[in-house]
Protein backbone atom coordinates (compact mmCIF):
# COMPACT_ATOMS: atom_id res chain seq x y z
CA UNK A 1 0.00 0.00 0.00
CA UNK A 2 1.26 3.47 -0.87
CA UNK A 3 2.63 5.05 2.31
CA UNK A 4 1.77 8.53 3.52
CA UNK A 5 5.03 10.45 3.39
CA UNK A 6 6.61 12.35 6.27
CA UNK A 7 8.78 15.10 4.80
CA UNK A 8 11.28 17.19 6.71
CA UNK A 9 11.85 20.73 5.54
CA UNK A 10 15.05 22.64 6.02
CA UNK A 11 14.49 26.38 5.65
CA UNK A 12 17.94 27.55 4.69
CA UNK A 13 19.40 31.05 4.62
CA UNK A 14 23.00 31.68 3.59
CA UNK A 15 23.83 28.01 4.06
CA UNK A 16 22.37 27.64 7.57
CA UNK A 17 19.05 26.17 8.64
CA UNK A 18 16.58 28.66 10.06
CA UNK A 19 12.93 28.39 11.02
CA UNK A 20 10.49 31.24 11.45
CA UNK A 21 7.03 31.81 12.79
CA UNK A 22 4.63 32.99 10.08
CA UNK A 23 7.63 33.60 7.81
CA UNK A 24 9.25 36.08 10.26
CA UNK A 25 11.73 35.98 13.14
CA UNK A 26 14.16 33.44 11.75
CA UNK A 27 16.05 31.60 14.44
CA UNK A 28 19.14 29.54 13.78
CA UNK A 29 18.54 25.79 13.83
CA UNK A 30 21.77 24.28 12.57
CA UNK A 31 23.86 22.84 9.79
CA UNK A 32 21.80 21.43 6.89
CA UNK A 33 24.13 18.52 6.11
CA UNK A 34 24.17 17.43 9.75
CA UNK A 35 20.37 17.55 9.93
CA UNK A 36 20.04 15.67 6.62
CA UNK A 37 22.35 12.96 7.93
CA UNK A 38 20.20 12.55 11.03
CA UNK A 39 16.94 12.44 9.07
CA UNK A 40 18.34 9.85 6.68
CA UNK A 41 18.95 7.45 9.57
CA UNK A 42 15.76 8.31 11.46
CA UNK A 43 13.40 7.23 8.68
CA UNK A 44 12.23 10.49 7.14
CA UNK A 45 10.76 9.78 3.67
CA UNK A 46 11.89 12.87 1.82
CA UNK A 47 13.74 16.11 2.37
CA UNK A 48 12.93 19.61 1.16
CA UNK A 49 15.42 22.46 1.21
CA UNK A 50 13.74 25.85 0.96
CA UNK A 51 16.00 28.83 0.47
CA UNK A 52 13.75 31.27 2.32
CA UNK A 53 15.56 34.49 1.58
CA UNK A 54 17.12 33.71 -1.75
CA UNK A 55 19.19 36.52 -3.19
CA UNK A 56 21.78 36.60 -5.92
CA UNK A 57 24.55 36.81 -3.31
CA UNK A 58 23.72 33.56 -1.58
CA UNK A 59 23.13 31.45 -4.69
CA UNK A 60 26.56 29.92 -4.33
CA UNK A 61 25.77 29.05 -0.72
CA UNK A 62 22.62 27.26 -1.89
CA UNK A 63 24.42 25.26 -4.58
CA UNK A 64 27.00 24.24 -2.01
CA UNK A 65 24.25 23.27 0.46
CA UNK A 66 22.53 21.08 -2.17
CA UNK A 67 25.78 19.28 -2.94
CA UNK A 68 26.64 18.74 0.71
CA UNK A 69 23.16 17.53 1.63
CA UNK A 70 22.64 15.25 -1.40
CA UNK A 71 26.02 13.61 -0.95
CA UNK A 72 24.72 11.69 2.06
CA UNK A 73 21.10 11.27 1.09
CA UNK A 74 19.51 8.29 -0.67
CA UNK A 75 15.94 9.51 -0.41
CA UNK A 76 14.24 12.11 -2.61
CA UNK A 77 15.48 15.68 -2.23
CA UNK A 78 13.51 18.72 -3.38
CA UNK A 79 14.88 22.24 -3.55
CA UNK A 80 12.89 25.47 -3.64
CA UNK A 81 13.35 29.17 -3.14
CA UNK A 82 14.77 31.38 -5.83
CA UNK A 83 14.14 28.96 -8.73
CA UNK A 84 13.20 31.51 -11.38
CA UNK A 85 14.41 30.04 -14.65
CA UNK A 86 15.33 26.83 -16.42
CA UNK A 87 18.96 27.61 -15.61
CA UNK A 88 18.18 27.86 -11.86
CA UNK A 89 16.32 24.54 -12.01
CA UNK A 90 19.15 22.90 -13.95
CA UNK A 91 21.69 24.09 -11.37
CA UNK A 92 19.66 22.56 -8.52
CA UNK A 93 19.00 19.26 -10.35
CA UNK A 94 22.57 18.89 -11.58
CA UNK A 95 23.76 19.60 -8.05
CA UNK A 96 21.89 16.57 -6.74
CA UNK A 97 18.27 17.61 -6.20
CA UNK A 98 15.58 15.27 -7.57
CA UNK A 99 12.84 17.89 -7.71
CA UNK A 100 12.59 21.65 -7.83
CA UNK A 101 9.78 23.57 -6.14
CA UNK A 102 8.57 26.65 -8.02
CA UNK A 103 6.48 29.32 -6.34
CA UNK A 104 6.57 32.97 -7.47
CA UNK A 105 8.18 32.08 -10.80
CA UNK A 106 5.38 29.63 -11.64
CA UNK A 107 2.74 32.24 -10.79
CA UNK A 108 4.48 34.78 -13.01
CA UNK A 109 5.03 32.32 -15.87
CA UNK A 110 3.06 29.03 -15.75
CA UNK A 111 4.72 28.02 -19.02
CA UNK A 112 7.97 27.61 -17.04
CA UNK A 113 6.31 24.63 -15.30
CA UNK A 114 5.55 23.11 -18.70
CA UNK A 115 9.05 23.69 -20.05
CA UNK A 116 10.65 22.09 -16.98
CA UNK A 117 8.22 19.14 -17.05
CA UNK A 118 9.06 18.51 -20.72
CA UNK A 119 12.76 18.66 -20.03
CA UNK A 120 13.00 16.75 -16.73
CA UNK A 121 9.63 15.00 -16.38
CA UNK A 122 6.73 16.05 -14.17
CA UNK A 123 8.15 14.07 -11.24
CA UNK A 124 10.90 16.70 -11.01
CA UNK A 125 8.54 19.69 -10.85
CA UNK A 126 6.73 20.67 -7.66
CA UNK A 127 4.55 23.77 -7.57
CA UNK A 128 4.65 25.36 -4.12
CA UNK A 129 1.58 27.35 -3.14
CA UNK A 130 1.52 29.66 -0.10
CA UNK A 131 -2.06 30.51 0.82
CA UNK A 132 -4.15 31.84 3.68
CA UNK A 133 -7.81 32.10 4.55
CA UNK A 134 -9.01 35.19 2.77
CA UNK A 135 -10.63 37.24 5.53
CA UNK A 136 -10.57 40.50 3.62
CA UNK A 137 -13.85 42.47 3.60
CA UNK A 138 -15.99 41.86 0.55
CA UNK A 139 -14.40 38.49 -0.14
CA UNK A 140 -17.69 36.74 0.52
CA UNK A 141 -17.80 33.66 2.70
CA UNK A 142 -14.16 33.79 3.81
CA UNK A 143 -13.74 30.23 2.53
CA UNK A 144 -11.55 31.26 -0.37
CA UNK A 145 -7.86 30.41 -0.03
CA UNK A 146 -5.85 33.41 -1.18
CA UNK A 147 -2.50 32.71 -2.83
CA UNK A 148 0.52 34.88 -1.93
CA UNK A 149 3.86 35.09 -3.68
CA UNK A 150 7.30 36.34 -2.68
CA UNK A 151 7.55 34.49 0.64
CA UNK A 152 3.99 35.35 1.58
CA UNK A 153 4.38 39.09 1.08
CA UNK A 154 2.44 39.74 -2.13
CA UNK A 155 -1.25 39.01 -2.75
CA UNK A 156 -1.79 37.47 -6.18
CA UNK A 157 -5.57 37.55 -6.44
CA UNK A 158 -5.46 33.81 -7.15
CA UNK A 159 -7.37 31.09 -5.34
CA UNK A 160 -5.34 28.07 -4.19
CA UNK A 161 -7.74 25.47 -5.63
CA UNK A 162 -7.87 27.13 -9.05
CA UNK A 163 -4.13 27.68 -9.17
CA UNK A 164 -3.40 24.08 -8.13
CA UNK A 165 -5.64 22.82 -10.96
CA UNK A 166 -3.89 25.07 -13.47
CA UNK A 167 -0.45 24.01 -12.21
CA UNK A 168 -1.36 20.33 -12.58
CA UNK A 169 -2.51 20.91 -16.16
CA UNK A 170 0.71 22.84 -16.86
CA UNK A 171 2.72 19.76 -15.87
CA UNK A 172 3.40 19.94 -12.13
CA UNK A 173 4.03 16.52 -10.59
CA UNK A 174 3.12 17.53 -7.03
CA UNK A 175 1.67 20.44 -5.10
CA UNK A 176 3.37 21.67 -1.92
CA UNK A 177 0.62 23.59 -0.12
CA UNK A 178 1.63 25.83 2.79
CA UNK A 179 -0.83 27.55 5.09
CA UNK A 180 0.62 30.97 5.90
CA UNK A 181 -1.84 31.29 8.79
CA UNK A 182 -0.52 28.12 10.41
CA UNK A 183 3.17 28.33 9.46
CA UNK A 184 5.30 27.97 12.58
CA UNK A 185 2.31 28.19 14.95
CA UNK A 186 2.14 24.44 15.76
CA UNK A 187 -1.65 24.86 15.82
CA UNK A 188 -2.23 22.06 13.30
CA UNK A 189 -2.34 21.87 9.49
CA UNK A 190 -5.14 23.65 7.65
CA UNK A 191 -7.06 20.45 6.89
CA UNK A 192 -9.94 22.18 5.11
CA UNK A 193 -7.64 23.95 2.68
CA UNK A 194 -5.58 20.80 2.10
CA UNK A 195 -8.67 18.68 1.46
CA UNK A 196 -10.06 21.27 -0.94
CA UNK A 197 -6.87 21.28 -3.02
CA UNK A 198 -6.23 17.53 -2.76
CA UNK A 199 -9.76 16.73 -3.98
CA UNK A 200 -9.39 19.09 -6.92
CA UNK A 201 -6.22 17.63 -8.46
CA UNK A 202 -5.06 14.14 -9.48
CA UNK A 203 -1.45 14.77 -8.41
CA UNK A 204 -0.13 14.31 -4.84
CA UNK A 205 -0.53 17.17 -2.37
CA UNK A 206 2.00 17.82 0.37
CA UNK A 207 0.52 19.67 3.35
CA UNK A 208 2.71 22.18 5.13
CA UNK A 209 2.40 24.70 7.95
CA UNK A 210 1.23 24.13 11.50
CA UNK A 211 2.59 20.73 12.54
CA UNK A 212 2.76 20.64 16.32
CA UNK A 213 1.54 17.26 17.56
CA UNK A 214 1.27 13.70 16.24
CA UNK A 215 -2.52 14.15 16.08
CA UNK A 216 -2.02 16.97 13.57
CA UNK A 217 -0.37 14.51 11.15
CA UNK A 218 -3.18 11.99 11.65
CA UNK A 219 -5.75 14.72 10.98
CA UNK A 220 -4.11 15.97 7.77
CA UNK A 221 -3.72 12.41 6.38
CA UNK A 222 -7.38 11.59 7.08
CA UNK A 223 -9.63 14.68 7.12
CA UNK A 224 -7.09 16.71 5.13
CA UNK A 225 -6.67 14.01 2.43
CA UNK A 226 -2.96 14.86 2.20
CA UNK A 227 -0.59 12.47 0.42
CA UNK A 228 2.38 13.77 2.39
CA UNK A 229 2.95 16.10 5.31
CA UNK A 230 5.88 18.40 5.77
CA UNK A 231 7.28 19.85 8.96
CA UNK A 232 10.38 21.67 10.01
CA UNK A 233 10.68 22.71 13.62
CA UNK A 234 8.94 19.66 15.07
CA UNK A 235 11.87 17.60 13.76
CA UNK A 236 14.76 20.08 13.99
CA UNK A 237 14.71 20.49 17.70
CA UNK A 238 14.45 16.77 18.43
CA UNK A 239 11.24 17.18 20.36
CA UNK A 240 9.80 14.06 18.80
CA UNK A 241 11.41 11.31 16.80
CA UNK A 242 10.30 10.45 13.28
CA UNK A 243 10.10 6.75 14.21
CA UNK A 244 7.76 7.51 17.14
CA UNK A 245 5.53 9.58 14.86
CA UNK A 246 5.37 6.74 12.33
CA UNK A 247 4.54 4.17 15.01
CA UNK A 248 1.74 6.46 16.22
CA UNK A 249 0.28 6.73 12.70
CA UNK A 250 0.68 3.01 11.95
CA UNK A 251 -1.26 2.11 15.12
CA UNK A 252 -4.11 4.28 13.92
CA UNK A 253 -4.28 2.69 10.50
CA UNK A 254 -2.36 5.29 8.48
CA UNK A 255 0.08 3.45 6.16
CA UNK A 256 3.66 4.66 6.64
CA UNK A 257 7.05 3.35 5.59
CA UNK A 258 8.79 1.53 8.41
CA UNK A 259 12.55 2.06 8.07
CA UNK B 1 34.12 -2.78 -12.81
CA UNK B 2 33.00 -0.27 -15.42
CA UNK B 3 29.26 0.25 -15.66
CA UNK B 4 28.00 2.23 -18.65
CA UNK B 5 25.01 4.43 -17.83
CA UNK B 6 23.16 5.14 -21.07
CA UNK B 7 22.38 8.85 -21.51
CA UNK B 8 19.44 9.43 -23.83
CA UNK B 9 18.41 12.79 -22.34
CA UNK B 10 15.61 11.33 -20.23
CA UNK B 11 16.11 13.04 -16.93
CA UNK B 12 18.87 13.65 -14.50
CA UNK B 13 21.58 11.05 -14.01
CA UNK B 14 23.26 12.55 -10.93
CA UNK B 15 21.39 10.39 -8.42
CA UNK B 16 21.83 7.14 -10.38
CA UNK B 17 25.58 7.74 -10.59
CA UNK B 18 25.77 8.56 -6.89
CA UNK B 19 23.83 5.39 -6.00
CA UNK B 20 25.99 3.12 -8.18
CA UNK B 21 29.14 4.68 -6.75
CA UNK B 22 27.86 4.13 -3.20
CA UNK B 23 27.24 0.50 -4.22
CA UNK B 24 30.92 0.12 -5.08
CA UNK B 25 30.86 0.53 -8.87
CA UNK B 26 32.66 2.94 -11.21
CA UNK B 27 29.83 4.17 -13.40
CA UNK B 28 30.30 6.44 -16.40
CA UNK B 29 27.76 8.23 -18.54
CA UNK B 30 27.79 7.66 -22.28
CA UNK B 31 25.79 8.24 -25.45
CA UNK B 32 28.26 6.15 -27.45
CA UNK B 33 27.21 2.62 -28.48
CA UNK B 34 30.86 1.50 -28.52
CA UNK B 35 31.15 2.28 -24.80
CA UNK B 36 28.12 0.10 -24.17
CA UNK B 37 29.71 -2.73 -26.19
CA UNK B 38 32.90 -2.49 -24.14
CA UNK B 39 31.42 -2.03 -20.66
CA UNK B 40 31.31 -4.77 -18.02
CA UNK B 41 27.67 -3.94 -17.33
CA UNK B 42 25.02 -1.49 -18.50
CA UNK B 43 22.41 0.59 -16.70
CA UNK B 44 19.49 2.06 -18.67
CA UNK B 45 18.00 4.80 -16.46
CA UNK B 46 15.32 7.25 -17.45
CA UNK B 47 12.26 9.09 -16.25
CA UNK B 48 9.34 10.60 -18.06
CA UNK B 49 7.63 9.75 -21.32
CA UNK B 50 8.21 6.50 -23.23
CA UNK B 51 8.68 8.67 -26.33
CA UNK B 52 12.05 9.69 -24.83
CA UNK B 53 13.35 6.22 -25.79
CA UNK B 54 13.17 7.39 -29.43
CA UNK B 55 16.58 8.91 -28.69
CA UNK B 56 17.98 5.38 -28.26
CA UNK B 57 18.92 4.93 -31.89
CA UNK B 58 19.46 1.74 -33.88
CA UNK B 59 23.19 1.62 -33.12
CA UNK B 60 22.61 1.88 -29.38
CA UNK B 61 19.80 -0.70 -29.56
CA UNK B 62 22.13 -3.09 -31.33
CA UNK B 63 24.82 -2.49 -28.70
CA UNK B 64 22.34 -3.21 -25.90
CA UNK B 65 21.11 -6.35 -27.66
CA UNK B 66 24.70 -7.47 -28.12
CA UNK B 67 25.56 -6.82 -24.46
CA UNK B 68 22.54 -8.89 -23.41
CA UNK B 69 23.42 -11.69 -25.83
CA UNK B 70 26.95 -11.83 -24.45
CA UNK B 71 25.56 -12.19 -20.92
CA UNK B 72 26.57 -8.76 -19.67
CA UNK B 73 24.48 -7.70 -16.66
CA UNK B 74 21.94 -5.02 -17.61
CA UNK B 75 19.73 -3.03 -15.25
CA UNK B 76 16.80 -0.93 -16.42
CA UNK B 77 15.55 1.66 -13.95
CA UNK B 78 12.01 3.13 -14.13
CA UNK B 79 11.53 3.98 -17.83
CA UNK B 80 14.54 1.71 -18.37
CA UNK B 81 12.50 -1.24 -17.05
CA UNK B 82 9.60 -0.36 -19.34
CA UNK B 83 12.01 -0.22 -22.30
CA UNK B 84 12.84 -3.93 -21.71
CA UNK B 85 9.29 -4.86 -22.76
CA UNK B 86 7.69 -4.94 -26.23
CA UNK B 87 6.46 -1.36 -25.94
CA UNK B 88 4.09 0.99 -24.15
CA UNK B 89 0.67 2.41 -24.87
CA UNK B 90 2.23 5.76 -23.91
CA UNK B 91 3.98 5.80 -27.32
CA UNK B 92 2.40 2.96 -29.32
CA UNK B 93 4.53 3.43 -32.44
CA UNK B 94 7.83 2.94 -30.57
CA UNK B 95 9.09 -0.59 -29.99
CA UNK B 96 10.88 -1.52 -26.77
CA UNK B 97 13.78 -3.96 -26.62
CA UNK B 98 11.42 -6.93 -26.38
CA UNK B 99 13.54 -8.80 -23.83
CA UNK B 100 10.29 -9.43 -21.95
CA UNK B 101 6.85 -9.91 -23.52
CA UNK B 102 3.97 -7.52 -23.08
CA UNK B 103 3.21 -3.83 -23.28
CA UNK B 104 3.26 -1.18 -20.56
CA UNK B 105 -0.08 0.43 -19.75
CA UNK B 106 -1.36 3.48 -17.89
CA UNK B 107 -2.03 2.66 -14.23
CA UNK B 108 -5.74 2.00 -13.82
CA UNK B 109 -7.98 2.21 -10.79
CA UNK B 110 -9.49 4.81 -8.52
CA UNK B 111 -6.10 6.22 -7.54
CA UNK B 112 -4.08 9.36 -8.08
CA UNK B 113 -1.76 9.07 -11.08
CA UNK B 114 1.22 9.44 -11.19
CA UNK B 115 2.00 6.88 -8.51
CA UNK B 116 4.40 8.88 -6.35
CA UNK B 117 5.93 7.79 -3.09
CA UNK B 118 7.00 4.78 -1.05
CA UNK B 119 5.23 1.50 -1.72
CA UNK B 120 5.91 -2.14 -0.88
CA UNK B 121 7.16 -4.90 -3.17
CA UNK B 122 5.94 -8.49 -2.87
CA UNK B 123 8.22 -11.30 -4.06
CA UNK B 124 6.92 -13.66 -6.71
CA UNK B 125 10.12 -15.71 -6.70
CA UNK B 126 13.69 -15.53 -5.46
CA UNK B 127 16.13 -13.43 -7.45
CA UNK B 128 19.76 -12.46 -6.84
CA UNK B 129 18.80 -8.79 -7.33
CA UNK B 130 16.60 -9.00 -4.22
CA UNK B 131 19.05 -10.94 -2.02
CA UNK B 132 18.81 -9.69 1.56
CA UNK B 133 15.87 -7.36 0.85
CA UNK B 134 13.14 -7.83 3.45
CA UNK B 135 9.69 -9.01 2.42
CA UNK B 136 7.38 -5.99 2.27
CA UNK B 137 10.27 -3.53 1.90
CA UNK B 138 9.28 0.01 0.91
CA UNK B 139 10.84 1.57 -2.18
CA UNK B 140 10.34 4.93 -3.90
CA UNK B 141 8.20 5.07 -7.06
CA UNK B 142 7.32 7.89 -9.43
CA UNK B 143 5.60 6.79 -12.66
CA UNK B 144 2.28 6.72 -14.52
CA UNK B 145 2.75 3.70 -16.77
CA UNK B 146 3.68 0.21 -15.66
CA UNK B 147 4.73 -3.18 -17.05
CA UNK B 148 2.63 -6.36 -16.74
CA UNK B 149 3.29 -8.55 -13.69
CA UNK B 150 3.66 -11.60 -15.93
CA UNK B 151 6.67 -13.41 -17.37
CA UNK B 152 9.94 -12.35 -15.77
CA UNK B 153 8.27 -10.63 -12.81
CA UNK B 154 10.15 -11.44 -9.59
CA UNK B 155 8.39 -8.87 -7.39
CA UNK B 156 5.11 -7.03 -7.90
CA UNK B 157 3.52 -3.92 -6.44
CA UNK B 158 -0.18 -3.15 -6.39
CA UNK B 159 -1.41 0.37 -7.00
CA UNK B 160 -4.90 0.24 -8.42
CA UNK B 161 -3.62 -2.85 -10.29
CA UNK B 162 -0.67 -5.21 -9.82
CA UNK B 163 2.36 -4.40 -11.95
CA UNK B 164 5.97 -5.54 -12.30
CA UNK B 165 8.18 -3.83 -9.71
CA UNK B 166 11.23 -6.03 -10.35
CA UNK B 167 11.91 -8.19 -13.41
CA UNK B 168 14.61 -10.69 -14.33
CA UNK B 169 15.48 -12.61 -17.45
CA UNK B 170 18.88 -14.21 -17.49
CA UNK B 171 21.31 -11.45 -16.58
CA UNK B 172 18.87 -8.67 -17.45
CA UNK B 173 17.10 -6.94 -14.58
CA UNK B 174 14.65 -4.09 -14.26
CA UNK B 175 13.22 -2.08 -11.37
CA UNK B 176 10.21 0.21 -11.78
CA UNK B 177 11.13 2.17 -8.64
CA UNK B 178 14.24 4.27 -8.01
CA UNK B 179 16.74 2.20 -6.00
CA UNK B 180 19.02 5.25 -5.79
CA UNK B 181 16.21 7.04 -3.87
CA UNK B 182 14.98 4.09 -1.80
CA UNK B 183 17.17 4.32 1.27
CA UNK B 184 19.03 1.27 2.59
CA UNK B 185 16.89 -1.30 0.72
CA UNK B 186 17.53 0.51 -2.56
CA UNK B 187 21.28 0.59 -1.98
CA UNK B 188 21.19 -3.14 -1.24
CA UNK B 189 19.53 -3.77 -4.62
CA UNK B 190 22.23 -1.71 -6.36
CA UNK B 191 24.94 -3.58 -4.45
CA UNK B 192 23.33 -6.87 -5.55
CA UNK B 193 23.49 -5.74 -9.17
CA UNK B 194 27.10 -4.60 -8.85
CA UNK B 195 27.98 -7.98 -7.28
CA UNK B 196 26.68 -9.71 -10.44
CA UNK B 197 28.90 -7.64 -12.69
Amino acid sequence: MLAKRIIACLDVRDGAVVKGVQFQDLANAGDPAALARRYNTEGIDELVILDVTATIENRRALADTIRRVSAELFIPLAVGGGIRSEADAAAALDGGADKVALNSAALADPALVTRLARRYGSQAVVVAIDARRDASPGSGTGERFAVFSRSGSTATGRDAVDWAREAAVAGAGEILLTSIDRDGTRAGFDCDMTAAVSSAVAIPVIASGGAGTFDHFYDVFTAGRADAALAASIFHFQERGVATLKAFLQERGVPVRQG
Amino acid sequence: MRIAVVDYRAGNLTSVLKGLTAAGASPFVTEDARDVEDADAVVVPGVGHFAATRAIGDTMRAALASAIERGRPVLGVCLGLQFLFDGSEEAPDLPGLGVLPGRCVLLRGDMKVPHVGWNTIARRRESPILAGVREGAYVYFTHSYAAPAGEGCVAATTYGMPFAAVVERGRVFGVQFHPEKSGEDGLRILRNFVALC
